[in-house]
């Protein structure tokens, strides 16, 4: 069985105008949205209060509200949590209060309104801690971009470089924007996938570029957008499997994976599609523009030589 | 066909096999188990085992053989009803010199256990749990050294005669010296700069008036903040023993946070209560003029207040306190140079060495006694409604003779070990004056979660590995089949690895410092009745000079001039 049996190359760089059209509105909205609406950021970089119950029983939130509000917790966020019997009660933080012991007094304001409520998770954030968890979450982020981009600089020749590292920022841009947009919690977890997607897409530039720059010396007669359809046609079938298998499971752990693992797969997911898109029709695309020819590349003869086992 | 050497072949071979048998310790899950250990740290004899023994039998409850572990009992259960019916009976049974918590010990079977394979250490988001950080005012600290220096400022310049206005704390830090004259100034500056030699000291002019400026020198305030630190860990690693935990953590985390795991500890009120709690000490004189008995019967003597010492013995000791642990500034474990016994060192400040010294000349050769006072609010449900009460907690740590009048600083000798001295001096600290400890963050998760999260992580796990495994076999045939095995193997290399790593050293806090030559001191006699302890007991004093050799950089060393 073979899924990939192309005999010609599929003009992708016939499409480049239209791809990266899309991609670039995409980029504009997600950025639009990151700056409009913000990243729902959880307690841990806000700093706060998290209480998760569990009742044997469907619940209503609005009589939890209540009572909660009437024992003086006016800013109280309650809400169902996956199921009707699971409820997710939130405190942000506020400054100056001791509020280590808020998540016990909310326990037993809820005890006394329903002795079988079950206390599934506490989670409290002084402000302090959030502040540097966010900072230290932020500069984690900035120094794997400025790594990456380092390293992408050094890799290829400057219009690969730069077109790489477009790619791979675009991909962290639209993770973020789609967090920002439909409003999903954005965690340390979330934070550690875009982490990851990072180094991952990297891998799938750094694939095409060298099979690039291999057709460039074994195929003297065709044109640029020649040689990159090609590149791309003949590392898709590798492409595809090897992505295919990794979201397969990511897929089970976003599935099966429970509350704790959803967000940090949803964010590997995103991150996995928008990486091989952006490899292929992003990066490939404004090499193109940036007027890569095969004289750029001559000179640099080792290189190139089994790329494809090269990361 | 590839060939390589047979030595690679074996290679591969050999890391494969030891891959699996460090793995499987995972397949083989865990026995609800309770712990066993005393209070103290002390090791479990044979009596205290067939005690328990008896009391399971007695009860009915059925258990496996009791294992000895590192300073322990541990007893496996069937099933948790059992464990935890279990733990309220043993638990009243021992009494509160031992501690009881339940565990979930792993079933490895002995053959593995002994190439030292084990389970993995599950994090709390899967065992279950609390976890705080905790928030050290180091700045407290520092304010209460600068406090300290105040007095001991004054009571300097008082006895070398020399006349100062005021003696007083800036607000932004650092203290003042006020005087009449520059003459007296310049004097008293010498004077200090010798007598405390980790403040930076500078005379100023303002006018008329003539000054000197104090500030904590650098090394000693990292040293007041290191201090600090430790001082909180070692009260809260006393008060977790409390708790009942299995394998508690604690740890510092940076210069100024404390990391506490319970794994385990569902009740987080009473958590935090526990940890919350505050400690101090008394140093009072025991009453040796009236009979404990008739005390213990109820005749009690007027000025005396009856205490029981750690073993449960009876103890009357006068009314007066002599000092608190406010007064005590560091207190550590080590050797007496004189005759190389374990012994533990005091120092105090400035007024507390006053106190000590006027008690103490009037009664060499009297035993006076350490207590422990530790208070703890407690929230108990009374008819549906919570009810806070604060509990005391008083106890004897221990008993000495006064061999000659004490002062600024001295020894306590005659113990039986050095795990004794230390646990004297981590008691003698966690009661001295703690810097203010604020939880800054918690996690606690449900027992039920973590168990939903095993679940689901290994679901999970098996679901995606399924799923790769069947369509690399479709689509690669034997290549594929092949490399699932490989890719089966990789989980199995990853687990084993993560199976030997262990967690990082549980509390073990203990300062050691090296006895300066001659502390005047106090000795605790090793016999077991009070009163042939203190009579078993000699006291000296030398007046000399102590060398500030002690704690490296550390806090400091005064001569005493009583004489």
């Amino acid at each position: 069985m073979e899924f990939f049996r192309i005999k010609h190359d599929i003009p992708f760089m016939r499409y480049a105008r239209i791809t990266t059209v899309i991609s670039a509105l995409m980029f504009v909205v997600a950025v639009g949205a990151i700056a409009a609406r913000g990243l729902n950021l959880s307690i841990e970089f806000t700093g706060g209060t998290l209480v998760e119950v569990h009742y044997p029983h469907a619940v209503d939130v609005q009589q939890i509200r209540t009572s909660l509000q009437g024992s003086g917790y006016h800013d109280v966020t309650v809400q169902n949590f996956g199921t009707t019997q699971d409820v997710l009660i939130r405190l942000p933080a506020k400054r100056n209060v001791s509020s280590a012991t808020i998540s016990d007094e909310i326990i037993h304001t809820l005890k006394t309104q329903d002795a079988n409520v079950e206390l599934r998770r506490v989670e409290f954030v002084g402000p302090q801690v959030g502040q540097e968890l966010y900072e230290g979450g932020g500069l984690a982020l900035l120094l794997v971009c400025l790594g990456i981009m380092a390293y992408l600089a050094m890799r290829f020749e400057w219009r690969f470089s730069i077109a790489a590292i477009i790619a791979n920022m675009h991909d962290v841009v639209i993770i973020l924007g789609f967090f920002a947009l439909f409003q999903w919690e954005f965690s340390l977890t979330v934070l550690a996938g875009v982490l990851a997607i990072l180094g991952y897409s990297v891998n799938e530039s750094v694939v095409v570029f060298d099979r690039i720059r291999e057709n460039f010396r074994k195929m003297r007669k065709a044109s640029v957008p020649q040689v990159i359809d090609n590149a791309i046609t003949r590392t898709m079938s590798r492409t595809v499997i090897t992505h295919g298998m990794t979201e397969l499971v990511v897929l089970s752990m976003l599935l099966f994976g429970g509350e704790t693992l959803f967000y940090f797969a949803l964010a590997l997911t995103i991150g996995i599609i928008f990486g091989i898109y952006s490899s292929v029709l992003v990066a490939s695309p404004i090499v193109m523009w940036l007027g890569v020819s095969r004289s750029n590349l001559m000179p640099v003869k080792k290189e190139g030589e089994g790329a494809d086992a090269r990361p | 066909m590839n060939k390589y050497p047979l030595w690679k072949y074996l290679l591969i071979l050999a890391v494969l096999v030891a891959g699996v048998f460090y793995a499987l310790p995972n397949l083989y899950g865990e026995d609800p188990a309770l712990q066993i250990t005393t209070s103290r740290g002390t090791p479990i004899d044979i009596a205290t085992r067939s005690k328990v023994q008896d009391t399971l039998k007695q009860s009915g409850i059925t258990s496996r053989p009791i294992e000895s572990v590192a300073n322990g009992l541990l007893v496996r259960f069937s099933n948790t009803e059992d464990q935890l019916k279990a733990k309220d009976i043993v638990g009243t049974s021992l009494g509160d010199d031992y501690v009881v918590a339940l565990n979930l010990a792993p079933a490895t079977p002995a053959w593995l256990s002994a190439i030292g394979a084990a389970p993995m250490y599950l994090g709390l988001d899967l065992r279950g749990g609390v976890h705080f950080q905790m928030q050290v005012d180091t700045e407290a600290a520092l304010a209460q050294a600068e406090e300290r220096y105040v007095g001991d400022i004054r009571t300097l310049l008082r006895n070398e005669k020399l006349r100062y206005l005021t003696v007083t704390r800036r607000s932004d830090a650092g203290l003042e010296v006020k005087f009449r004259a520059a003459g007296e100034r310049d004097q008293a500056l010498a004077k200090m700069k010798t007598e405390f030699p980790s403040l930076v000291l500078r005379g100023e002019e303002r006018g008329a008036e003539f000054y000197i400026t104090a500030s904590i020198s650098e090394p000693e305030r990292r040293e007041i903040q290191k201090f600090a630190v430790q001082q909180n860990i070692t009260a809260l690693r006393n008060r977790v023993n409390e708790l009942g935990v299995s394998e508690p953590v604690i740890q510092q985390q940076g210069a100024d946070r404390i990391v506490v795991q319970l794994p385990g500890v569902q009740d987080t009120a009473r958590a935090k209560e526990i940890l919350g709690a505050t400690a101090t000490l008394e140093f009072r004189l025991v009453d040796t003029e009236h009979n404990v008995q008739d005390a213990v019967a109820g005749r009690m003597p007027p000025n005396a207040k009856l205490y029981k010492e750690r073993g449960g013995a009876p103890i009357l000791l006068q009314k007066r306190v002599i000092i608190t642990g406010q007064d005590i500034v560091d207190a550590s474990s080590g050797i007496d140079q004189r005759d190389g016994s374990p012994a533990v060192f005091i120092s105090l400040d400035g007024k507390g060495s006053k106190m000590m010294y006027n008690i103490t000349k009037d009664n060499v050769g009297k035993p006076m006694a350490v207590v422990f006072i530790e208070s703890k609010s407690e929230t108990r449900m009374v008819d549906g409604k919570a009810v806070k009460t604060r509990k005391m907690v008083e106890e004897v740590i221990n008993v000495a003779t006064i061999r000659e009048a004490l002062s600024k600083r001295f020894q306590i000798t005659g113990l039986d070990s050095s795990n004794e001295a230390r646990d004297l001096s981590l008691l003698l600290r966690a009661g001295a004056l703690a810097a203010p400890m604020d939880i800054v963050e918690e996690r606690t998760v449900g027992p039920s979660l973590g168990a939903e999260n095993i679940a689901k992580g290994f679901n999970s796990t098996l679901i995606g590995f399924a799923a790769i495994a069947i369509f690399m076999s479709v689509y690669y045939r034997v290549f594929g089949v092949i490399a699932s095995v490989s890719l089966f193997m990789n989980m199995v290399l990853l687990m084993a690895i993560l199976s030997m790593l262990r967690p990082r050293s549980r509390c073990r806090v203990s300062r050691v410092s090296h006895s300066p030559s001659a502390w005047p001191s106090m000795r605790t006699s090793s016999s077991s009745s009070v009163y042939a302890r203190s009579c078993a007991v000699a006291i000296h004093l030398r007046h000399q000079f102590m060398p500030a050799l002690s704690v490296p950089g550390a806090l400091f060393w005064t001569r005493i001039s009583q004489h």
